[in-house]
Order: structure tokens, then C-alpha cells, then sequence
């Protein structure tokens, strides 16, 4: 049966359509796409490391600043320690959480401003990201070309978090960090419990040598 | 001809020594990682060559990274990589990839034709990627179980499949075919520390990066043959 009050709810429709049509594009570029970030991220370091003379001069500190303030902030480091730590991740307290997180960190930023040291002007290539607008976590590849020898392929496992999308794993090669550390991280919680790991990774950041 | 083969001394030692790794590593722990059931031998064998690489081959290789100038040292790198092409196209071939397999032998015919022997690499700069196939991927592909991880003193990481396509690769040489002793060792000798000089930031970086740089060394060790294996597309590992 014809009713007015329904013919004004099917015009009202288009206008409901074209309402969220113009507010889509705003949600969407409110986040940065997962590749662009590290597109970004990755322009920037280098960009910096180039041109900061004290950095050239082989200031670690330096490096260690940078990194602080440019990359640290799209590492999502507690899902990190968490995935690496596995099922011990459950039982330990926040405390013990926090200083596993903290000194995890301070040593793969130790591990990182090395590897900076023996960058060469190295390019990198970044693979086209296929990505659903619905995903949440995503593989972002890319491919360092160095002046000699063959090319590594460094991919990022990113997922998306209310500050934007945050790197949990990075796989240099097909080796994964979180993978590799896991039996370590293991073991120590074996051999000394989580204060034990905790000990370790400190010993680590103090400069003590692995056995 | 498989007769020739075994009774090649090189063989027979391998077998020896493996004997005797099989025998030595039944002591294993309850807590034993299931990719190296022979931990507390390889932990030996690691303290081994860690004693030896410290004391002897990282020093030399430093040295000849301090001595020798870059462009010569690229071109000994060049040289043995385009042999290691040849044996990446065939590996190609054994597991049915053609497509890799024609890009490195493009890749030797180029460089050895064009690029002196192999001194400069021609094919990279046009942009055809090497295929990095070796036996131990052939097995792999081949669905041959990959079998305990090994540390071979001198050699390093390896699996029972992965040193089975090392000795195979071994056996067909070129070092064989020269007719000189001193010129073979001096061959393995030189692919040696160009090896082991490439690696030398690596190591550092283990350094820096390990809790324990046996684990460390070992489970990056199989994750990289796993990506190898599956051509760098790895199916995903089941979570605990």
C-alpha cells in the first residue's frame, strides 16, 4: 500500500548514502596505509642518517636518538615481547611484562644503530602492498638492493592500532625476529625464570658478551 | 659410478663422521628442541669452532678484508658465485624450475662470456637475480625429511639434508679437477675467507643480538633453509 511516510524514507536514502560516501575518504586517510608508514618511516631514517654529521662521525648515541624519536614510535614493542615470550607472556606479573618489554627493546635498538653503522647507500625497493580495506594485519615487503651481491628481502608484520599501524615483527631474509628469540627467550625462563630472562637481556645492554 | 663415489675420499670421511656423530649424539635432554635432538654434541662442536674462528679464520678474514682492495675482493666473490650459478641453474632443473633455472644459466653464459670468466657481474647490473638453489634445497623440495641439525666445526650449521647436498656439491667439485694439491687447497682456502669475510658484519651483529649464539645461530640457521626451501614464500608455522 502506498504510504507517504515510506516514500519519504526512500528519498531520504540517497541523501544517507551520499552522507557516508563523503565521510569515508576522511576515516580512511585518517589512517595512513601499513606501506606508506613504512615507506616513510624508512625514507626518514635515511634521510637522516645521511646528512647528521655527528652520526657520520659514528655517534652511536646519536643513532640510538634518532631512532628514538623517528622509528621506536611504529614498533609496537609489547606485542612483540609478548609473541616472543609465548605462553610465559600469561604467567608473568605487568612488572616483570614491562621490564622484559623495556630491556627487549634497548636491545634490538643496541642491535639496529650496529647495523646502521655498516649501512652503504643500500636502495630499497618496496613491493606493492594488496591489502582488504577490513584487514587488520598485513605483511608489507620490501627489498634492500645493496651496491654488491644479492638483495635481502626485509618484510614487516604491521597491525593496525588506534595510534595507526605498528610494526610486531620484522623478517629479514625468511628470518624472523620474533621466531629466532622465542627459543631463546625460552630457555632463559627455563634455566632462571622470567627474572632470569630479564637478568640476561640486562646483562646484554650492559655490553656483556653471549657465551 | 655411485661405486666411484663412495670410495672418493672425501666420502668416506664424511660417512666416518658421521658415524660418529650419530653414535655421540643419543644423549639428549628432555627439553630438547625437535630440530636438534643432538644439542649437547653440537654445543661441543660449537665451542669448537668458535674457539677456532676466533683465534684463526675471523682474524684472517679481517685481514683480508683490511688488506685486499674492495674491487679485487668483489671480483673473487663474482668469481665463485658464477660457479655456484652453474650449480643453481642445475638445482633449478632437478626440481622442475625451469624459468629460475634458464635465468642462471643466462646468468653464467653472460658472465663468463662477457663478464672475463666471471670477474665482473654482468647479469645483476641487467638485473637478472641469481636463483640461489643448492642440493640441500633439491632434497627439500624433493619432500626428503631434513633430518637432525648439525654444527660441523669450520663448516657451521647444517641438517643431515642440508650437509648431504654440501658433500654432493663437493664431489663435483671444480677444486677436483685441478691437478695440484697446493692449488686445490689454496682454492678452498681462498673460497673460505671470502665466505667468512662476507659474514663478518654478521657476526657482529649476532653478537650484539644473542642471548645464547648457539640457539640464536641455530634457529636462524633453519628458518633461512625453511624460506630457501619454499623460494621464499614459507607456509606459516603452526603456533604452540
Amino acid at each position: 500500500m502506498f504510504s507517504f511516510e515510506r516514500l519519504a524514507r526512500l528519498r531520504a536514502a540517497p541523501t544517507v548514502f551520499l552522507v557516508a560516501a563523503l565521510l569515508m575518504p576522511a576515516v580512511a586517510l585518517a589512517q595512513e596505509a601499513p606501506d606508506a608508514v613504512v615507506k616513510r618511516v624508512a625514507t626518514d631514517v635515511i634521510n637522516t642518517i645521511k646528512s647528521d654529521p655527528a652520526i657520520q662521525a659514528g655517534n652511536e648515541a646519536r643513532i640510538r636518538e634518532v631512532l628514538d624519536a623517528k622509528l621506536l614510535p611504529n614498533f609496537d614493542f609489547t606485542r612483540m615481547t609478548a609473541l616472543a615470550m609465548g605462553k610465559n607472556w600469561r604467567t608473568a606479573t605487568p612488572e616483570q611484562q614491562k621490564r622484559v618489554t623495556d630491556e627487549f627493546r634497548a636491545l634490538l635498538v643496541r642491535t639496529y644503530s650496529g647495523a646502521l653503522n655498516n649501512y652503504r647507500n643500500e636502495t630499497i625497493d618496496y613491493k606493492p602492498l594488496r591489502m582488504n580495506p577490513a584487514d587488520t594485519d598485513v605483511t608489507v615487503r620490501t627489498l634492500v638492493m645493496k651496491a654488491a651481491g644479492s638483495p635481502i628481502q626485509i618484510d614487516y608484520s604491521m597491525a593496525k592500532t588506534p595510534e595507526g599501524w605498528k610494526a610486531y615483527d620484522v623478517i629479514v631474509g625468511g628470518v624472523s625476529l620474533v621466531t629466532n628469540y622465542r627459543d631463546e627467550f625460552n630457555d632463559q625462563i627455563k634455566a632462571g625464570g622470567v627474572d632470569g630472562l630479564i637478568k640476561t637481556l640486562a646483562d646484554r645492554n650492559k655490553g656483556v658478551a653471549a657465551k | 659410478m655411485i661405486a666411484t663415489v663412495v670410495r672418493h675420499p672425501a666420502v668416506k670421511r664424511a660417512c666416518a663422521m658421521l658415524a660418529v656423530v650419530l653414535v655421540a649424539g643419543c644423549a639428549t635432554g628432555p627439553t630438547a628442541n625437535p630440530d636438534d635432538p643432538l644439542e649437547p654434541m653440537n654445543r661441543t662442536l660449537y665451542s669448537v669452532h668458535d674457539a677456532v674462528d676466533t683465534a684463526v679464520v675471523r682474524p684472517v678474514a679481517q685481514a683480508y678484508v683490511d688488506v685486499v682492495p674492495q674491487p679485487i675482493r668483489q671480483a673473487v666473490s663474482n668469481v665463485f658465485n658464477n660457479i655456484q650459478d652453474l650449480f643453481s641453474g642445475v638445482n633449478g632443473v632437478l626440481q622442475g624450475k625451469l624459468d629460475k633455472a634458464g635465468d642462471d644459466f643466462g646468468r653464467v653464459l653472460l658472465n663468463t662470456g662477457f663478464g672475463l670468466g666471471g670477474i665482473f657481474d654482468l647479469a645483476s647490473m641487467m638485473g637478472i637475480e641469481r636463483g640461489n638453489e643448492d642440493f640441500g634445497q633439491t632434497f627439500g623440495v624433493w619432500g626428503f625429511p631434513q633430518g637432525p641439525y648439525l654444527f660441523v666445526p669450520l663448516l657451521g650449521p647444517t641438517t643431515v639434508r642440508d650437509g648431504a647436498g654440501v658433500a654432493v656439491r663437493f664431489i663435483w667439485g671444480p677444486a677436483q679437477y685441478l691437478n695440484s694439491d697446493a692449488l686445490q687447497w689454496g682454492l678452498y682456502g681462498l673460497t673460505y675467507i671470502d665466505l667468512r669475510a662476507d659474514a663478518l658484519s654478521a657476526s657482529g651483529l649476532v653478537d650484539t643480538a644473542a642471548l645464547d649464539r648457539y640457539t640464536f645461530i641455530r634457529n636462524a640457521y633453519l628458518q633461512r633453509r625453511r624460506y630457501l626451501v619454499y623460494d621464499g614464500k614459507p607456509p606459516p608455522e603452526k603456533e604452540e
